[in-house]
Formats: C-alpha cells, structure tokens, sequence
C-alpha cells in the first residue's frame, strides 16, 4: 500500500492524485497529497511509477504497516535504491529508455518466442 | 450541479478494451466520450499488471497450432470462427500499435520485432494519449452508477458521479460500450479493485443475458500479504511446506489446487523459482519488473529464498464468463449496448479455460475494435431523432431500494459476498451441497441490499459495487450449480467427470430471481 509521500521531494504537480484508479489521495492544503483513503489502495504502484520526482513509495503489503516500518523512512529507501526503483526499472523519466523496449525475458517453452510481458 | 453531456458513443471504462472501443468509435467519426471509474491510463488489470498477446502471425499452420492449443483445455466451448477472426483483428491491431502508436516492442536475438506481450503500465499510457488524440472526450474518475433507457427498452446512456469534482454526471448517447472488466471481488489482486462487475450489473437491470459465468474461479498466486498476481514466472517454482519438503503435485499451472489444499488445512505454502537458470533469472528481471516489486521491497531473493504464497481470486477477470454478446459487432441482447473485453464473455475464444494473459488481451482488443465501430454504426442510424428520446434511470439496488432503508451499509454487503466467494473451499474446490448454501446465502444478502440500501453520491458508487459483487456471485453459482460435470476450469468435487452430454454454454441473467439454463452451441 502507499505509505509515503515525501514533502520535501513532492513538487506539488498533483498527478498521482490524478492517476491513482482507486482515488486514494486528496491534494492537502499545501498542495501535498494527503493519503486519504488508504485502504482503498490496491497496491499497483502506478502513483510511484508516473510521480515525476520519485516522492512516493508503495509497500508491496496489502495491510498498512507501522510507523516504524522501513516504508516510513525516506531515507533508507533513498540508500537502498528503492525509492523510485519502480519507475527506473520500466525506464520512466527523462533521459530513460522505456523498459518495454528492451524486456525479452525467457521463453516458457523451448519452441515458444521469448516472454517480453 | 449535474455534468450533462451528448455523444454518440458512450465507453464505459477506461482499460484496454474501453480505449480500443473509444477508438475505433472516433475513427468511424462518432462523437465518443469514454467514462473510466479510476483513470484511463492507469485503471485494469492489464495497465498495472502487463500481458502476453494471443499474436499469431496469418499462416495457416500456426493458426491451426493455435486454434487448436487450448480447445481440450476449453471444453471445447469455443468457436473456431470467432478464433479466427479474434486472430485476424488482433494481428492488425497490434501492428497498428507499433507502427501507428510506436509502442516500443522489444527486437528478439534474431533480430525480429517481439510483439507477443504489452507491458501494461506503456501500454496504457500510449492508449490514453491515442484516445484524447482522436478528439474522445476523457473523464476520469467518475463511475458510472447506471444506464438510461429509452421507454421500449433501448439504452440511451448513462448515469454517474464524478468522484473527484464532486457532481453528478449524465450523458445522453447514441450507443453504449460496457468495457468495465470483470469481477474480482475486491481481493486485491493485481490491478483488479476496480473491477467489480459494475457493467453486468448494469447490463441486467436492462434485461441483458450473462454467459458462462460458471467460468469464474481462477485464483492467481502471490506472495503472502502482497498484490503481485503475475504467475507466469512460477513456472520456475518449487513450492514447500513448513518443514522444508516439497509439496507433491503442487504446481502454478497443474497442481494450483494442492496449493489450494494445503492453504486449507491451515498450513503455509512456500516456493522457490529455484528451476531457473543464470540466463533466466537475468531475463525474468527485464521482461517483468513488476513481479520482481515485491520481492525487492521484501528483502527476498525469489531463486534461492523461501517465501510464503497465497492464492488471490480473480474471479472472472482471469475467467471466461460476462455478458452474453450475440452478434459480430458484440452487440447484446439489449438495441444499443454493447458489451467487450472481460465484461463480456470469452467463451468464444476460450471456451471454460482461463482466458488470462494472452486470449483475454487479444478478445479486449478486438471485441473493443468491433463494438466501437459497431456502437458508431448503430448510433449512426438513429440520425438526429437519438438526443431527442425520453430516457429514464435504470438503476435498482442501492440507489432506488424496494423497501424501508435499513441499516445496511455497502461494507456490510462486500464482507458478506466476499465470505461467499473468497474462501477456497467454496469457489474454487467447489462442491454442490457447498455452492447451494453459499447461494442460499448470498440470495438473502440479496434481497437485503435491494429491499434496504440505499446510497446517494459519493456512496452511491460503494453501493453500486457490493451490487455488482452481489448479484455476480449469485450468476457464479446459479451457473455452476446448472452444470452437473467438470468442464475447462468449472470442476466439481460431486461431478469430477466431463459428461458429453453437457457440451453447451449456460446463459444465465435476473437480479430478484437468478436463473441458469443451458443454450446449444454451434460448433
């Protein structure tokens, strides 16, 4: 579930509150969204995925976790690369090759074509 | 204040089979507008998730290889026709992806164009900017609630509430595309909370029939307490018990019911893709990097750690019932809807087995395709006289109860329908003792909800989701219990054998009273 919304990398562009399906985010009084119906998240990562300064992180647990998870702590997230990993790995952002352009994975069968979804 | 807008074609959704549909309806120069309950771009399954493409080149032999690869597993319940011309539609479509739309697909070690797969998230942002390109009139975030109707029964558009502006909104239209997906019952499955069965519920409060909703209890595998529903890779697997010894027979594509099994007797499930090489495990990362999400962020190493799954519904987004369309152009039985992608029944392609991945992306594609330009046609027809038609609200349950409002809220009838068809002893090991009481049940919740819900605005679109589910659930079980065998993925424990003399599709519809019958197929 999203559990942060960094205020200080946040450039208050108001697209996840836009791109979100389940409508989880109001835009708070200082333009900063405000995670306002949090279990109505459903875990897809689409809010990290399109938030154009990496100011998001969705946990992949599908309950909300404590204060005390290391989803709460911007910092670790930043050092461990998980912050923004998303949108780095399908190739998202300036200067990025979209990802699907180079995804051959392996073919599930010997005479099948390689797996590129 | 009420949004009121006019259009010829109304797309209701805003996934891959809304966006193809809005589309091509544009291309034929109707004036679409397309209303997505999240955002076009983002919504479904398949933006959040990916997808492989039923993609076959048109050259007889491997046409025939295809045709003929899951129609055993199908019951064979599918039409070859259709297959055919899902093919034909889906080759085109794709190839306009790439050479119109330039989705960048990969380029093979022989140096040829991949193009069996989409990943979702480019997938569906290229959709969304096609659609706005052609002149589709987007709204997002706003559900609708219900269709308008015409006196003798035509629908006429739609109903809603624009949950971000806080308004209602109404379009008066020619044509309606239901592309709302499928039912998952809110389980949290990949990119599936969106998809509640909204337009079935729709579809039958204008008398429009259902198919093959006994096809409608696939289960995905993810890891314990997480959303990752992508099952391709587990392939790979082994999966374990507690104790470290390997579950016999357990499998992600044979051997998903012992998992099943074991979840059942209380005991945890483990796996390990550990039957990928070096070379694989490389590939897998770069093909999928959702599915690696959940492990990065967990701290586990999938190919050599042990992790805990479990099976997530979904319902009939990865099964094959829907609305029952009856015409090449995905009409229903309903002048004026139009019913595509998993809101629509892909027994046609898919006969009773999962149509998950590559079959249900190619039917979104080309039932899409088809209903947009059939939805235009028909809108078309109608000439000037179609924004002059007196039109009432067609909605029932949770917007116009029978009775006294009760105390019932939208929370209360999603617990008490996901308790019906979560649990895998029910929908998923499914027996007929089981299937009744579960139906007996959800009958009452039923009539609970339509005698004494009643929601308005935001609400409203809570309370027309426990609907959907409700009255889904129900067409789920009437169906299943109307087919006395084991068919492509409908199995019961009380009739494990295929009886040949079962070789029809159920067509199954009402909302007060449920019904089931069989109908003869022609193939």
């Amino acid at each position: 579930m999203i559990e942060l919304v960094s205020a200080a990398r946040c450039v208050t562009c108001d697209k996840c509150v836009a791109v979100c399906p389940t409508n989880v985010f109001d835009r708070g009084a200082d333009g900063v969204p405000v995670i306002s119906r949090q279990q109505d998240c459903q875990t897809c990562f689409q809010c990290e995925a399109n938030c154009p300064t990496d100011a998001l992180f969705v946990a992949p647990h599908t309950h909300p976790l404590p204060a005390e998870s290391f989803a709460h702590d911007e910092e670790h997230l930043r050092r461990t690369g998980l912050l923004g990993s998303y949108r780095r790995d399908i190739g998202w952002g300036r200067g990025r090759t979209p990802g699907a352009a180079r995804a051959v994975g392996p073919a599930l069968s010997p005479t099948g074509p390689p797996l590129i979804s | 204040m009420t949004l009121e807008l006019d259009a010829d074609v109304l797309v209701v959704g805003g996934g891959p089979a809304a966006t193809w549909a809005a589309l091509k309806a544009a291309e034929d120069g109707a004036a679409v507008v397309l209303a997505d309950k999240g955002y076009c771009g983002t919504s479904g399954a398949t933006a959040s998730g990916g997808t492989g493409v039923w993609y076959v080149p048109p050259e007889h032999e491997a046409r025939e290889r295809a045709m003929a690869s899951r129609e055993a597993l199908g019951g064979h319940l599918a039409d070859r026709r259709w297959m055919a011309r899902v093919l034909d539609e889906t080759y085109e479509r794709i190839n306009e992806l790439a050479e119109v739309a330039r989705y960048p697909f990969p380029v093979g070690p022989d140096g040829r164009p991949l193009r069996n797969g989409l990943q979702g998230p480019e997938y569906m942002r290229r959709q969304r900017v096609r659609v706005r390109r052609a002149g589709v009139r987007v709204l997002d975030h706003s559900p609708v609630t219900e269709l308008l109707a015409t006196d003798d029964g035509v629908v006429a558009g739609a109903a809603g509430y624009q949950r971000q502006a806080g308004r209602a909104f109404r379009v008066r239209a020619g044509a309606v595309v239901l592309a709302t997906g499928g039912c998952a019952f809110l389980s949290k499955a990949l990119g599936c909370d969106v998809n509640t069965g909204d337009g079935a519920l729709f579809a039958a409060e204008v008398g429009a029939e259902l198919s093959g909703m006994e096809f409608s209890n696939a289960y995905g595998i993810a890891p314990e307490h997480t959303s990752v529903t992508k099952t391709a890779f587990y392939n790979y697997a082994t999966f374990y018990r507690a104790d470290g010894s390997v579950l016999d027979g357990a499998g992600s594509q044979r051997g998903r019911s012992v998992i099943a099994r074991t979840l059942l007797a209380s005991e945890k499930v483990f796996c390990k893709l550990d039957r990928a090489d070096e070379a694989a495990r490389t590939a897998m990362r770069t093909a999928q990097p959702n599915f690696f999400l959940t492990f990065d962020r967990l701290g586990i190493d999938p190919f050599t750690q042990p992790f805990a799954v479990t099976l997530l519904a979904e319902g009939t987004v990865r099964g094959t019932g829907g609305i029952r369309i009856v015409d090449d152009g995905c009409a229903t039985t309903v002048p004026g809807l139009y019913a595509a992608g998993d809101a629509a029944t892909r027994e046609l392609i898919c006969g009773g087995f999962t149509g998950g991945g590559s079959h249900n992306a190619a039917w979104a594609i080309s039932s899409g395709s088809w209903s947009g330009r059939a939805a235009a046609r028909f809108a078309r027809a109608l000439g000037a006289s179609a924004s002059g038609r007196r039109v009432r609200a067609a909605g029932g349950a949770g917007l116009r109860p029978t009775g006294t409002t009760s105390s019932l809220s939208s929370a209360d009838v999603v617990s008490a329908v996901q308790a019906e068809v979560l649990p895998y002893d029910k929908n998923y090991l499914r027996h007929g003792d089981v299937l009744r009481t579960a139906l007996g049940q959800l009958d009452a919740t039923w009539s609970a909800l339509r005698s004494g819900l009643r929601a308005e605005g935001p609400d409203a679109v809570r309370a027309r989701q426990a609907a959907a589910m409700a009255a889904h659930a129900r067409w789920m079980y009437g169906s299943a219990l109307a087919r006395s065998e084991s068919r492509g993925m409908a199995k019961r424990l009380d009739f494990p054998e295929l009886d040949p003399a079962q070789h029809f599709r159920i067509t199954s519809g009402g909302l007060d009273e449920v019904w089931a019958r069989p109908q003869e197929v022609a193939v």
